[in-house]
């Protein structure tokens, strides 16, 4: 492996429990769940490093379509975007998968699945991580 | 101030020189002790940084002081304030700030990648998600959360476009009718091409001097820089605790106010950041001219056209005039001199006294605003 492919490959070992766990930070001083993890809590203004594993589910709050994607992500397009309001309070933003018939809407209840995000770098190496995807009522 | 468009016969440093030739021209020849150089793309797109040394060698001012400024969207008003403590610190007398950008060399999927940088690589751009991408969102949950019609952006839209068809420097100087915004194709929904504005090259460029400096006849009104401030908030728009409210623009806004002793009512035109309209309703409201979810009404009722309560995008803004990436807070400013000075011609906004610029980097993450003044 060259260089550029190891610190490629690094960057995205870094950030691997919060793309395939959804692993953020909870702070102790006000209790606030944080992800994406940033170490000081965004409320309180304390450290917070506490390990958190969020439970994945939550709502659509916003959601779109890409069209005209970047480079990297052109195979995929036309592709959706949301931020997701998860249970435990924080926002995410992330790719919507596995839309059945249903419309997605502000309000949707999703859950966390990993899925292909797209290709990095110029080696094109595939990255991994969270997408959301309606929850059926029958599940 | 050059034209915003497809400059296929010009490279970055002509574009760059046309530009600081024309301010340097304008101002009666004054000599600038250093060059501060908004840009964004040129690494990725030319495949050059160290603009500083560059321009300043190829412009003729090989020697002075000179340094890159990058703040996203917001970098020419970032570049703007730099210059600005410069002077007011006593350290530089006189000092030129260039806006520039070269996008048109590279295809659509290689300007998006570069564009996507200025979103959290880790968090945002790794989904997939652009600059129109997170605008898209913040106007699908805007006309949501405030129960706004689909077409309420048209008239920043409409309005942009009217200003622009005066404006010889324009990308499209054409008025457009709603039925046209109403029948646009979708770039990510709900954001139509008549919400988005186009990129294109552009060079701008401002002298800035203390008073001390200037020289003691000159042809038009100096006009002055009466409150100058950047403000910055989360990078990803999922980090903000309500993503509606540009707080950077607040503070900015707020700050340079305080700074120029004024109040909104005394604000006579807003050059504000319309690279996509649902910024335009959202610095409206951070600004305070509307209360939250009431930004897109200015647009309906004739507030912010020329000869209205608060005339936004005087000269077409970035929908119109062209969105020249970095150069975009050089090119408001520019054309807010202009209106101050009484040289808008045609876009004049009648008695113009106090004008506000502001520049967004990224969809918010920064913010830059200055309140200029025309001497009595
Ligand atoms: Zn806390």
């Amino acid at each position: 492996m060259n260089r550029l492919a190891s610190m490629e490959t690094s960057q995205h070992w870094r950030l691997r429990q919060q793309r395939y766990a959804l692993v953020g930070e909870v702070c102790p001083h006000c209790t606030t769940k944080i992800f994406p993890p940033r170490d000081i809590c965004p409320d309180c203004g304390e450290d917070a490093r506490d390990l958190y594993q969020f439970s994945g589910r939550g709502e659509v709050y916003s959601h779109t379509t890409v069209y005209q994607a970047p480079s990297g992500h052109s195979s995929n397009a036309p592709y959706p975007v949301a931020i997701v309001r998860l249970e435990e309070g924080p926002l995410v933003t992330a790719q919507l998968t596995d839309i059945g018939d249903q419309p997605v809407e502000i309000g949707t209840q999703v859950e966390m699945v990993t899925r292909k995000l797209g290709a990095d770098g110029e080696r094109g190496m595939l990255v991994y991580g969270y997408k959301f995807r309606p929850i059926l009522a029958e599940r | 101030m050059m034209p915003v468009g497809e400059h296929w016969d010009l490279s970055l440093r002509h574009l760059a020189l046309d530009a600081i030739s024309a301010a340097r021209a304008d101002s009666g020849g004054l000599r600038p002790q250093a060059l501060y150089v908004a840009n964004v793309l040129a690494p990725a797109l030319s495949g050059q940084s160290h603009l500083g040394a560059l321009l300043a060698d190829f412009t003729g001012l090989r020697g002075v002081e000179a340094s890159t400024i990058e703040a996203s969207g917001a970098s020419g008003g970032v570049a703007v304030r730099q210059a600005y403590l410069a002077l007011t610190s006593g350290a530089l007398d006189v000092a030129i700030v260039l806006g520039v950008e070269k996008i048109t060399d590279k295809a659509s999927g290689q300007v998006q990648a570069a564009l996507a940088t200025s979103t959290d690589s880790e968090y945002e751009a790794v989904h997939g998600v652009t600059p129109s991408t997170q605008a898209a969102l913040l106007m699908q949950r805007y006309l949501y959360e405030h129960g706004a019609p689909k077409d309420s952006m048209a008239g920043f839209s409409m309005t942009a476009h009217q200003n622009a068809v005066t404006n010889p420097n324009a990308m499209f100087r054409k008025a457009i009718r709603h039925e046209q915004y109403a029948r646009a194709p979708i770039i990510s929904e709900p954001l139509n091409t008549f919400d988005v504005a186009p990129l294109g090259d552009g060079a701008a460029a401002l002298v800035l001097a203390r008073a001390a400096a200037l020289p003691n006849r000159h042809d038009y009104p100096q006009v002055v820089i009466a409150g100058s401030a950047v403000s910055t908030s989360a990078l990803a728009v999922h980090d903000r605790p309500n993503p509606l409210h540009l707080t950077a623009a607040s503070q900015s806004a707020e700050a340079a106010m305080l700074q120029a002793s004024l109040s909104l009512e005394d604000i006579g035109l807003f050059e504000l950041h319309d690279s996509f309209s649902i910024f335009a309703a959202l610095s409206l409201e951070a600004a305070g001219f509307a209360a939250p979810g009431h930004g897109w009404k200015l647009a309906q009722n004739g507030d912010i056209s020329l000869a209205g309560k608060i005339p936004i995008s005087t000269f077409g803004g970035s929908k119109a005039r062209g969105d020249p990436g970095a150069a975009t807070g050089i090119y408001q400013l520019a054309e807010a001199t202009l209106q101050l000075q009484g040289r808008a011609n045609e876009n004049q906004v009648p008695n113009a006294a106090i004008a506000m610029t502001q520049c967004l980097g990224g969809s918010g993450a920064t913010a830059s605003t200055h309140i200029l003044r025309r001497p009595n």
